[in-house]
């Protein structure tokens, strides 16, 4: 247990020296983008918070399956806590889409496929968690949530393909004109680096918090058992 | 008896009692006429509004008529405990999803057909022309067998009927898309080859979720 608690720290301790140095790299390396100005630096959050977004769904799915195999909470609790820093993660990409858009395209929401893609994510996280509340019982939330998880998954890259064919006839504005300076592209490798170490410190946070609950049910029952 | 009879005698059972009860299809067929009714005050009476919204509407209306009908294939085996009596035939769980599925399929095309013709009738737009028929038949297959495993899904669940639609829409979205936009193409009076990447695409949904949806049936109604 010891070594785990310390290997966390270590997770936690990394992720703030990354932190720290994206935010250099965000505010004062980078130079400013030509024809958005300033407004452009939210692009280093924005294109990490949708790879956590998409990481978290990927995990669920890889967990979802282990679950229906396995048959061990485990990988559910697993699952299930990449499913909440997903949805948390999308949520805060969707904001920070907004955001972008008023100063860039004068509107705080615009279907770009990339963002209804997102959307719709963001609504299937809500469909796995929704699943799992409804549940009558802790395994059959388990259950159901991995399939959502697996059915939810095979069925973004879909999402993707029909919006980006939908808008194919309404060209969108384009982002940038002259592409990622080799700043700009380190700058948003550091950032992306940072909020990976992120999710996967809050990731093993949150898997042992559920394993630690489960397992004060077990006692509970066991002590009440007793009386 | 074969995988495939032994999925046909599901599916005739469901519509036998279907048929008996008359629980389902007349009911979502007057709601799917009276969405129909109501869209006629939204859009008025100009001709060229009602042929743009048309497409749209359509499909809204079978996306809600598809959820309600849906909702009653396993809401209504969990009465009287009909579940367990056909779990306990000697039938896979694949068998009675198989025929849920072809039996979805079935009711929803019914009510859909007889949806169009009073659409036609209603808004003088001729909208049973054969492309948009096979449109409607693919994007349905789309909706029956998604539809068909969340819906023994969220008879599961506490909330029941109020799950379903919070499942179903957001995945078979690229379906709704792909059947809004080939609709357009068809009251356009496009020709056959401009529909293909809608066919494509509903029947790329089709392939993959069916087969997924078959591989996780059996964890949905485990116990």
């Amino acid at each position: 247990m010891k070594g785990k608690e310390s290997f966390k720290t270590a997770g936690l301790v990394v992720a703030l020296l990354l932190f720290m140095w994206a935010l250099y790299m965000i505010f004062i390396f980078v130079p400013t983008e030509a024809t958005m100005g300033i407004s452009q630096r939210i692009f280093y959050f924005h294109v990490p918070l949708a790879w956590l977004g998409l990481l978290g769904y990927t995990l669920v799915f890889f967990g979802s399956i282990m679950y229906l195999w396995k048959r061990r909470s485990g990988w559910d609790n697993f699952s299930s806590s990449a499913a909440e820093l997903g949805f948390i993660f999308t949520t805060l990409f969707l904001i920070s889409g907004s955001l972008w858009a008023k100063p860039a395209w004068g509107v705080w929401w615009t279907w770009t496929p990339r963002l209804t893609t997102a959307l719709i994510l963001w609504f299937i996280y809500i469909a796995y968690l929704t699943v799992r509340f409804y549940a009558s019982e802790k395994q059959q939330g388990a259950r159901f949530g991995a399939v959502v998880g697996i059915v939810g998954f095979v069925d973004v890259p879909i999402i993707a393909i029909s919006t980006s064919l939908w808008r194919s006839e309404h060209p969108g504005a384009l982002v940038f004109q002259g592409g990622l300076t080799p700043e700009m592209t380190f700058g948003l490798m550091v950032s992306i680096a940072a909020f990976t170490v992120l999710f996967v410190y809050f990731l093993a946070i949150r898997t042992s918090l559920k394993q630690q609950e489960m397992e004060v049910e077990r006692l509970r029952e066991l002590v009440e058992q007793d009386q | 008896m074969s995988f495939l009879s032994k999925s046909l005698a599901v599916a005739r059972k469901e519509t036998i009692a279907e048929l008996r009860t008359r629980e389902m299809v007349f009911a979502v067929l007057v709601f799917t006429i009276l969405v129909i009714v109501i869209f006629n005050f939204t859009a008025g009476v100009d001709q060229e509004v009602i042929r743009a919204a048309a497409p749209g509407l359509l499909w809204a209306t079978f996306s809600f008529s598809g959820t309600l009908s849906l909702n009653r294939t396993f809401v209504r085996e969990k009465e009287n405990g009909c579940l367990e009596g056909l779990m306990s035939c000697p039938a896979s769980r694949e068998v009675i999803y198989v025929g849920k599925v072809l039996s979805n399929l079935l009711f929803m095309l019914v009510i859909e057909i007889i949806a169009l013709l009073v659409f036609t009738l209603l808004f003088n737009i001729y909208v049973l022309s054969p492309p948009l028929l096979v449109i409607t038949v693919l994007a349905t297959f789309g909706f029956a067998t998604v539809g068909t495993l969340f819906s023994g899904l969220s008879a599961n669940t506490k909330a029941r009927e109020m799950v379903l639609p919070i499942l179903f829409l957001p995945i078979v979205l690229p379906v709704i898309i792909a059947a809004v936009r080939g609709s357009e193409q068809v009251l356009a009076g496009k020709s056959w080859a401009g529909l293909s990447p809608w066919f494509q695409l509903i029947l790329a949904f089709d392939a993959v979720l069916s087969v997924v949806s078959f591989l996780v049936f059996p964890y949905v109604i485990e116990e």
